[in-house]
């Protein structure tokens, strides 16, 4: 069995996988990183997002030897020690998640979105945002988290 | 094991952690006698069980820390913290010293008597959560507030009535002593006897502190940093996978042709073969998954074979052509004789393909059977059930004590996750490797062509009026497979209609079917405010004024459509290209009005929804903000479902398998704006959580007559039916 080095939450780990294993069961199932979720497996739910080098993808399409040496992963829980992040905290102050399952991903999605644009439109976030499903429906409060986190909270569309 | 061991098993576990400082306060109802029980002495906790059937509902700690335990099931839809809620309001606790855990699942001392005369029962379905605990919590945490008064008045040497509370603590104004309940902890005294708590002696709603105001979730901030577990997240032990390969066609008994091969295949430990389904476990995920797909299957027929959805609709004509009536459901004064007698008559059907619950989450469970089979311990995210041991006692043959069902948050539910399939299957795998726990996961197209849908049905409507126009009958005729599941909803009774007759017709497919969220409300209201519509638009009359009408009797609905209206400035001008609709919903105990606002593109026919206001009626609203999450996100999941979502069956074969072809809403389709008003209501709470989907496909279909003038009536509403009714 391959033995693969990831760097992931800023740690080295290594994992001993079969060839073609996707990163999403590295994480969740060989390392115990749970906050990635399984959502549908062909990248449709945006559940399972997560940061290569800053970037969102889809975990369960990202398959383990695809990744190059030193490719910086990162995973809800990298996000911060203590939920202290700011969009986490956004997420709170707007009391956002329902069953709370999708919430992983559109979060990693929302801080990726902040970072290449900090300060988007109303449109911006609903276009960069609609890969990430929500069954519960809780799209109008993850808006107003991601408005609230850029300092724009109250601002009209 | 007896239920009382495996109650103490289940808390004492916990507690063996935790300090001796730990008391757990069981709180009795109906005139038992209150019991202290130290935490960490299990002899003293058995005794405690085995004289009194109590009920354990707060754990106080000398740190000033309560537990208070949740028995409902979290999807999402907020029971984790509106529960113990309404328990710290009656006693009186502070807030910020509150965490929450799940209570074990025992129902006959967990249960609420919402559901049945006979039984306690622990079910976190139909919405009735918060109607159902509502008093039950509510005098337990009085209890507990008469406990803390009853210590504090022994420890000072006063006479009880002269201790009062606020907000976790004691106070004896007299001699200006206060103490918080935790320094009470040490000192804690029960009398011999604690008489029920009659409703009188509960706190008054204008006195209420925590009900009513919208506090942060409990289980949000673990669902923010991703620490929050769902079953599918859990890793025991030398815990295996476990996979299913279920065959295409429903109620198909799969045979597998190369057994051999799979055996073969790397990490694979056994095959096991079950009457519906062939089964792999594995050391590993990704080979169990690797395995399901090299199964080679065959099956025989079944009575959905051959089963095609979309021509179905000769058969249910037929059906509602036949004389013979079905089940009655409704039969008030005589609508055949106002039907025949009456001015104008009005007759329509109305249509709605099978939905799927979608829940994020994909099914799944771990089980681990004990190596002597006696046992079994359950970890599943599950809307419980009449039976709260999900059929896993029955199918081990093994006694219910003996199932440890540890509940984990539902990555939704919506009605799915009250079935028990998947806990069944997961134990079945169990048996096979018994000591070794079992994680059986559903893919997502298992999850979806394995699903158990909303039927399909037909709704045939009749009405007819007077002279004056005013509505004198009123019949519905529902036709579609699963009693219950598509005739729910279908009773008009805030509306004034004096002759009405209600029925439905049976058909079966074979096809799983299940409650999803609203049940047969979506369907039955949807086919109800159309035609209470088009008999307005005969009439010339405005939809609100109409109603208005038929709600004459029926004020709690009156003030649900006059704020609505309110809300949505009804009756002022509306842009062209836009149009707007009325619906009225009931359910489960709640009253609402909704009005939507859309806009359509002609060329490619896609409806789009811009606003949406509803007023609510849902009695006492234990959580505002929650309440409003839910109305949200009930009205979006309307949305999808009346837009896009469609489960198609050829040949008995499910069409679509992923999100790639079962489409839901996604960020930018929604609303522009959408607005709840809760009406201020001193009833008790009502249900919810499906009180707002069931008003968006009528809402829907009522403004697109507004800006089209015609009529939508096959749910949902695809662009090819869309173009269809515009150019019809």
């Amino acid at each position: 069995m391959p033995s693969y080095d990831l760097h992931i939450n800023g740690e080295m780990q290594t994992v001993d996988v079969a060839q073609g294993t996707p990163l999403l069961w590295v994480l969740r199932e060989h390392l115990g990183l749970t906050g990635t979720k399984y959502g549908c497996g062909i990248a449709q739910c945006g559940s399972c997002t997560i940061h290569l080098d800053g970037n969102p993808v889809r975990a369960c399409i990202l398959l383990v030897e695809r990744l190059a040496i030193g490719q910086k992963i990162t995973t809800i829980e990298g996000l911060s020690p203590d939920g202290s992040h700011p969009v986490q905290q956004a997420w709170v102050a707007a009391q956002a998640p329902q069953c709370g399952y999708c919430q992983s991903g559109q979060i990693m999605q929302a801080v990726a979105l902040l970072r290449k644009n900090p300060a988007p439109s109303r449109e911006e976030i609903k276009t960069y945002m609609k890969g990430n499903l929500c069954r519960c429906g809780t799209y109008l409060r993850i808006i107003k988290a991601i408005e609230l986190a850029s300092g724009k909270a109250g601002t009209p569309a | 094991m007896s239920i009382e061991d495996s109650a103490i098993n289940c808390l004492s576990r916990r507690k063996f952690l935790k300090s001796s400082g730990n008391v757990l306060l069981f709180i009795g109802a109906g005139g038992i006698i209150t019991q202290l029980a130290s935490c960490s002495n299990e002899a003293d906790l058995k005794r405690q069980f085995e004289k009194h059937r109590l009920t354990a509902w707060v754990e106080l700690s000398e740190d000033g820390m309560i537990t208070i335990y949740n028995p409902a099931a979290e999807m999402g839809q907020g029971s984790m913290t509106s529960l113990p809620a309404i328990f710290a309001e009656e006693m009186d606790a502070d807030w910020s010293l509150v965490q929450v855990e799940f209570s074990p699942q025992i129902a006959s001392i967990y249960g609420s008597d919402g559901w049945s005369k006979e039984r306690k029962v622990m079910l976190s379905a139909g919405s009735r959560i918060t109607s159902g605990y509502y008093t039950l919590m509510r005098k337990a945490g009085a209890q507990a507030r008469y406990i803390m008064r009853y210590t504090a008045s022994i420890y000072w040497g006063v006479a009880p009535e002269e201790v009062t509370t606020k907000n976790g603590t004691v106070i004896h104004e007299n001699s200006d002593r206060t103490l918080a309940y935790g320094d009470l902890v040490p000192h804690l005294k029960v009398p011999e006897t604690l008489a029920e708590i009659q409703e009188d002696q509960l706190k008054r709603p204008e006195n209420f502190r925590i009900i009513g105001r919208s506090l942060q979730r409990t289980d949000i901030p673990a669902k923010v940093d991703g620490s929050a577990l769902f079953a599918i997240d859990l890793r025991l032990p030398g815990m295996i996978y476990g996979m299913l390969e279920r065959g295409r066609v429903h109620g198909s008994e799969p045979v597998l042709e190369n057994q051999d091969e799979i055996l073969g295949m790397e990490g694979i430990l056994k095959v096991v073969i079950l009457d519906h389904a062939v089964g792999v476990l594995a050391s590993r995920l990704e080979q169990a998954l690797e395995a399901k797909k090299a199964l080679k299957i065959s099956g025989g027929s079944t009575q959905a074979s051959g089963f095609n959805s979309q021509e179905a609709s000769q058969k249910y004509e037929a059906v509602a052509g036949q004389m013979k009536k079905g089940r009655v459901i409704n039969d008030t004064g005589d609508f055949s004789t106002a039907f025949r007698s009456a001015a104008r008559t009005y007759t329509a059907d109305y249509w709605n393909d099978y939905v799927y619950h979608a829940q994020m989450e994909p099914l799944n469970a771990v089980v681990q059977v004990a190596e002597d089979m006696q046992s079994a311990s359950v970890w599943v995210g599950s809307q419980q059930g009449f039976d709260e041991k999900l059929g896993v006692p029955e199918l081990l043959g093994i006694p219910a004590e003996n199932v440890n069902i540890h509940l984990q948050y539902l990555g939704g539910g919506f009605g799915r996750r009250s079935m028990t399939d998947f806990v069944t299957e997961c134990a079945s795998l169990a048996r096979e490797v018994p000591g070794t726990p079992v994680k059986l996961i559903w893919t997502r197209e298992d999850d979806l062509t394995y699903g158990a849908y909303r039927p399909m049905s037909l709704q045939r409507l009749q009405a007819c009026t007077d002279q004056e126009g005013t509505l004198t009958g009123f019949s519905h005729m529902v036709v579609g497979d699963g009693g219950h599941l598509v005739a729910s909803g279908i009773r008009n009774d805030h509306y004034s209609i004096p002759n009405q007759f209600a029925e439905w017709r049976e058909t079966s497919h074979g096809i799983r079917l299940k409650h999803w969220r609203a049940v047969g409300h979506g369907p039955n209201k949807f086919a109800i405010e159309c035609m209470i519509d088009e008999i307005a638009a005969d009439q010339g009359a405005d939809p609100v004024d109409f109603r208005r009408k038929l709600m004459a009797h029926s004020p709690r609905a009156l003030a649900t459509l006059e704020k609505a209206a309110q809300m949505a400035s009804w009756g002022d001008p509306v842009a062209k290209d836009r149009g707007r609709g009325v619906a009225f919903l009931e359910r489960s105990g709640s009253l609402g009005t909704g009005i939507c606002e859309i806009s359509l593109d002609r060329e490619s026919g896609q409806i789009r929804v811009h606003h949406f206001w509803n007023a609510l009626d849902a009695g006492v609203v234990v959580q505002p903000d929650n309440v409003k999450a839910q109305m949200e996100g009930g009205i979006l999941m309307g949305i999808s479902s009346t837009l896009k979502e469609q489960i198609t069956i050829e040949n008995g074969v499910i069409q679509q398998s992923n999100f790639n072809d079962y489409l839901i809403l996604r960020m930018d389709e929604v609303p522009d704006s959408m607005e709840t008003f809760l009406i201020a209501s001193n009833e008790p709470p009502q249900g919810v959580g499906e009180s707002g989907t069931p008003l968006v496909a009528c809402a829907i279909a009522n403004a697109f007559f507004d800006l089209t003038g015609k009529r939508l009536r096959h749910l949902p509403f695809t662009p090819v039916r869309v173009l269809e009714a515009i150019n019809s």
